[in-house]
């Protein structure tokens, strides 16, 4: 996705606005965002959740959940979560996903989980080979740094997991 | 695994022996990872019971981790509001779970320690789970290392929430992927000396870490003690945010033992003054406030590091920082005690412990004594 900005650079900072009830998301890429006084993420020191927050909520008065509703399962409404910067439940990060990918960028420079790959109690085929790759980029890793015994560690791991596929 | 709901005396304060690498300059090494349980609110929007019914969950996963076995459970419940406050101020439990804002925590909320009290974790905190490894001097690897031994052993049996794109799920955004919080607690008073530190912790924040003081998030820094830490924990992997640490941490001690040097070539008169001052006060003092303790230890750690106060270890002032602090001070009064009253008492501990020590030797003189 183009920059809307100058629309020559990739965007790399996708900003979600709500204003006078009307939400609106730009675009960005790192130059014009800076420019715009919005660094990218990793260099977020001065700029706390709370006024990331309310910059995201400016405007939005009684109706500022209505464009994601409130979460089906404990029922926190974004305004809730604009006031505390805490979520509700696992399923507010499913009801409010647009929201909080902007959101995620900002404080992580990312939005996309490289650490453990989890592997739940009974685990479908997909769910083992997800862990399995996950796994094996950690050995990988473990490997290049030179940390043997954690490569031993994730090798058992690896063997394990397997030999129960 | 025992269900004690009284408090050992030295309940979880392994980290303070002092014998891990760097310990007269890093204090401990903390690492935690945030879990959450499918199927639950968040602690802070929990329904009727639903902490009873999350504590039951783990509580059957614990009994089959080999990380816990013969540990021990705090039910913070049952605990009595002073224990709950000495655990506090041994870093085991946070403010919320402490009960500082004049709420008991709900029933449901404990604190697991293994047998060695390397490895535990607080249950129905913010998150449901806070697995944590805390141990002495600079220790990182060994400390995730135990932290995820736990966290893959619970992971068999419990339904961790836990999403494709964003990670381990928390109840705070800041804390969502890895749910790995990375700490180090260090004493810098060289840097604070020399001015350098506002550059050092400025240049923290640039580069994804940051700083807090001596009892977590929104604390001040007293005593030149401060907490760093891993900013972001989406987009990097555990092993990268270790890494990263790490290799930032030792660059601070480095910058540290610097400023240590300048201060010792340009003014070692004005050290040593310093330092010996900070000594005779604690030593024998009458009345000290926990702020006062913290900025003179300061002192004489920084002597004792730089072997000018010999005979000290630091292991006592490990002892010192957890035991004067106020709720300490009450549980071994036995009594509640009033401002007045815990800085007379504070003194006098302070004096007692440092007198079982024995005489410092100064370095005009009794010099046989120096080299013990």
């Amino acid at each position: 996705m183009l920059c809307d900005h100058c629309g020559e650079n990739e965007a790399v900072i996708h900003l979600t606005q709500i204003v006078d009830n009307q939400m609106s998301t730009y675009h960005l890429c790192e130059k014009c965002a800076e420019a715009k006084g919005l660094e990218p993420g990793i260099n977020t020191g001065t700029f706390p959740l709370s006024d990331f927050l309310a910059q995201m909520g400016k405007g939005t008065g009684a109706e500022g959940g209505g464009a994601a509703g409130a979460c089906a399962f404990c029922g926190l409404r974004l305004e809730d979560f604009k006031k505390t910067g805490r979520l509700g439940c696992p399923h507010c990060y499913v009801t409010f996903e647009g929201h909080l990918r902007g959101l995620l960028r900002r404080l992580h420079g990312s939005t996309q989980h490289v650490g453990k790959v989890y592997l739940p109690p009974d685990p479908t085929d997909a769910e083992r080979q997800q862990r399995l790759s996950g796994l094996r980029r950690k050995l990988d890793q473990a490997v290049a740094n030179e940390d043997f015994e954690r490569a031993a560690e994730l090798r058992d791991q690896i063997r394990a997991l397997e030999a129960a596929t | 695994m025992t269900l004690d709901l009284t408090l050992p005396p030295g309940f979880g304060l392994g980290w303070l022996e002092a014998s891990g690498p760097y310990s007269d300059i890093v204090l401990s090494t903390r690492v935690r990872l945030a879990r959450n349980l499918q199927g639950h609110a968040f602690g802070p929007r929990h329904r009727h019971r639903e902490a009873e019914r999350v504590f039951e969950q783990v509580r059957t996963a614990v009994s089959r981790a080999a990380s816990l076995e013969g540990g021990a459970m705090l039910d913070l419940a049952a605990l009595p509001a002073l224990s709950r406050r000495v655990l506090l101020e041994r870093h085991l439990i946070s403010r919320e779970m402490a009960g500082e804002n004049g709420e008991a925590p709900p029933r449901g909320a404990a604190l697991f320690m293994d047998a060695h009290e390397r490895v535990g974790m607080m249950v129905n905190e913010e998150d449901h789970l806070r697995l944590q490894a805390l141990l002495s001097g600079l220790r990182l690897e060994e400390a995730f290392r135990l932290v995820d031994r736990l966290d893959e052993e619970l992971g068999a049996h419990l339904p961790y929430a836990y999403h494709h794109e964003f990670g381990y799920l928390t109840s705070c955004p800041t804390n969502v992927g890895t749910g790995l919080r990375a700490s180090i607690f260090v004493h810098l008073p060289g840097l604070v000396l020399t001015k350098e530190i506002g550059r050092v912790l400025q240049g923290i924040g640039q580069v994804g870490l940051t700083f807090r003081g001596l009892y977590g998030e929104g604390s001040e820094v007293i005593g030149n003690f401060f907490q760093i830490s891993n900013q972001t924990t989406l987009g990097k992997s555990e092993e990268d945010l270790i890494e990263h640490l790490q290799k930032i941490v030792g660059r601070v001690i480095q910058y540290e033992m610097d400023a240590r040097s300048v201060l010792m070539r340009d003014a070692p008169t004005v050290i040593e003054d310093k330092i010996w001052r900070a000594y005779g006060l604690l030593r024998y003092a009458r009345s000290l406030t926990f702020e006062e303790v913290m900025n003179l230890l300061s002192g004489v750690r920084l002597g004792v590091s730089m072997k000018l106060l010999p005979g000290l270890s630091v292991y006592t002032l490990n002892k010192i920082m957890i035991y004067a602090q106020s709720a300490h001070l009450e549980q071994a009064a036995g009594r509640t005690l009033t401002e007045t009253e815990s800085d007379l008492h504070r003194a006098a501990y302070v004096r007692r412990i440092l007198a079982a020590e024995g005489d410092v030797p100064t370095s005009e003189g009794d010099s046989a004594a120096e080299g013990a």
